[in-house]
């Protein structure tokens, strides 16, 4: 029967994906502190994040989340709600995709790009959190830097095609365009290129 | 465990037809090269030209105008290869190296086209309306007296979209062009005669109408110029090098004479099963709409999209109740695009990522669409509420 083959992910995966914890239930109330949206559905992938904190501790108390996306999205983002939970908003802030995929198990490398938005919408929860509290000294932005000049091609944009599979730097120009002009810029696409797959996709 | 374990990826590929397995459990000690001139070579010969009679019959083709090869992909690949030949070093090609083809076919059309046109010919591609049917007046527009070949394939294995082939066909032999159709979605499901759409090439495969994987056909129309993709054997009268797939040729034979008998009411049933399938989903799921064209679709072909929901989850979550259908979702192809046959309709990307396509064949059943039904409703459901479009 169909149970007796290996599934497609790993059985944490599975879990999540048909388990999926501190999901925001249909028409279920939930006074969040801070809230974030990220991604959108063009894409395939949009991720909203809830978190309720503790002020005296800087803590996060409860975490709810709604997502449109894959398996992958889903079990990842579960899994994040249960990690952040009773961390400080600093701890919760460097959670990174990798520590989400170890939690998981790991994901394929092509389902990488599926899980990286979890975390992403969970600060930008919490920067809503601080901008709602006065606190915007403490908004930490992730602010794009312009990499390619001619192109117009971001830093940002080089860790997505590396999340989308670039790991030559000729594989980068044909997602990216960028050093098709110039090409003044190959030297540090490069080496933000390589430390975008060692961020990623290196086992842990 | 689930209750059911229902198969509706018939367009994916088909499970062996009782019928085909018994000849091959029977054939297995043919082990004869048929290109052997002892017993044991005609043995295996005798057997292969029985089966490529069987083929050639089925498509209303004469069976020297038949030929095996290990693929649909193959056979698809052998006719678009003959595109770029110099015509004053291969007698396969005139001074015209234009393709023209559709913006929907499979993908080894699609690849096989941007390789060509990166050894020197060009490609030019129709596009499709809402449903998915090619534009016939645009070929129209784009042929001319360079157009070498026009590929258009039968019946899109995504929607089941069918397209107009014989018109499309004349439009290309009016500018001197060659046809050629990959019907490996069509052949089996409908009735498919070579003479009667008047194409110089056409595309089989084997494991789509219950035979086995690993092996094909391609029609090759009498007196049509010729070019082989692999070299280096006579067989098949040097038009693919290799031994032939003995057992899957015979296997290939059995499954097109058990088509002849089954498919005439099977696709009525089909049909019906459809309309019970989509009423059923319209009836439970709001925000629903369905892909491909309305009357013009092979019988067994359904393809709906959910607004709000991504279709790999939707997939896992029916496989998890036993239910295997297929979606054009990015995320289940591991590429970052959906499919390139939903976008070409123009729907928005959203519901090209929501879509599921369920394909039925002649084991599907009533009990079991009607399960399929119940589930889905639920699945859909399920992923709704964790949506952020609900």
């Amino acid at each position: 029967m169909a149970d007796e083959f290996d599934w497609v992910y790993t059985d944490v995966v599975k879990d999540h994906f048909i388990n999926p914890r501190n999901v925001l239930k249909p028409g279920e109330e939930f006074a969040a502190d801070g809230e974030g949206m990220v991604g959108n559905m063009k894409c395939g992938d949009q991720m909203m994040m809830k978190i309720k904190v503790d002020r005296a501790k800087n803590i996060i108390t409860d975490i709810r989340w709604k997502t449109y996306g894959c398996a992958s999205a889903i079990a990842s983002t579960s899994a994040l709600s249960e990690m952040v939970k009773g961390l400080t908003l600093d701890k919760a802030f460097l959670i990174s995709p990798k520590d989400v995929n170890k939690q998981l198990g790991g994901l394929p490398d092509h389902k990488i790009h599926c899980s990286v938005l979890g975390d992403k919408a969970l600060r930008a929860a919490i920067n809503d959190y601080y901008k709602k509290n006065g606190q915007d000294n403490k908004i930490q932005k992730e602010e794009a830097r312009t990499i390619c000049q001619c192109m117009n091609v971001t830093d940002h944009e080089i860790e997505d095609a590396v999340l989308e599979g670039a790991r030559t730097y000729v594989e980068l120009q044909e997602k990216t365009k960028l050093g098709t002009v110039c090409g003044q810029c190959k030297d540090e696409a490069i080496e933000l290129m390589e430390g975008y797959i060692k961020k990623h996709f290196t086992k842990f | 465990m689930p209750i059911l374990r229902v198969y509706l990826d018939h367009n994916a590929t088909t499970p062996l037809h009782p019928e085909v397995k018994k000849i091959i459990a029977d054939s297995l000690d043919v082990f004869g090269n048929p290109s052997s001139m002892h017993s044991f070579g005609r043995e295996a010969r005798k057997l292969v030209e029985e089966a490529r009679g069987k083929v050639a019959h089925f498509i209303g083709a004469d069976p020297e105008e038949v030929f095996f090869v290990g693929s649909g992909t193959e056979a698809n690949n052998t006719v678009l290869s003959m595109v770029p030949c110099s015509p004053n070093k291969c007698h396969c090609q005139t001074a015209r190296h234009e393709i023209i083809t559709s913006t929907i076919e499979h993908p080894c059309i699609l690849e096989s086209s941007k390789c060509i046109d990166n050894r020197g010919a060009t490609v030019q591609y129709l596009p499709v309306d809402q449903y998915g049917k090619v534009k016939v007046d645009q070929l129209e527009k784009l042929i001319t007296d360079k157009t070498g070949l026009v590929s258009v394939m039968t019946a899109n294995n995504e929607i089941g979209t069918i397209q107009d082939i014989k018109t499309l066909a004349q439009i290309a032999h009016h500018s001197g062009a060659l046809f050629h159709t990959d019907a490996v979605q069509a052949v089996g499901k409908m009735p498919i005669n070579v003479k009667n759409l008047d194409v110089d090439f056409l595309t089989i495969s084997a494991h789509k109408l219950y035979g086995p994987k690993g092996v094909g056909a391609l029609y090759v129309k009498k007196g049509v110029r010729f070019c082989p993709l692999i070299r280096g054997g006579h067989q098949e009268k040097g038009r693919r090098a290799g031994t032939e797939n003995t057992l899957g040729i015979i296997a290939f034979g059995k499954a097109v004479d058990m088509r002849t008998i089954e498919m005439p009411d099977e696709a009525k049933r089909l049909l019906k099963l459809k309309q019970i399938l989509k009423q059923g989903l319209q009836k439970n799921i709001s925000d629903i709409s369905f892909n491909g064209h309305p009357e013009d679709c092979l019988p067994g072909t359904l393809n709906v999209s959910f607004g709000g929901v991504e279709g790999e989850s939707i997939l896992l979550y029916l496989d998890l109740e036993g239910i295997a259908v297929s979606t054009g979702s990015a995320c289940a192809s591991g590429s970052l695009d959906p499919s390139h046959v939903l976008l070409a309709t123009g729907i928005p990307v959203e519901r090209a990522h929501g879509s599921i396509r369920i394909s039925s064949g002649r084991e599907t059943t009533e009990k079991e669409i009607l399960y399929t039904i119940e589930k889905m409703t639920q699945v859909v459901k399920k992923v709704r509420d964790i949506s952020t479009a609900y």
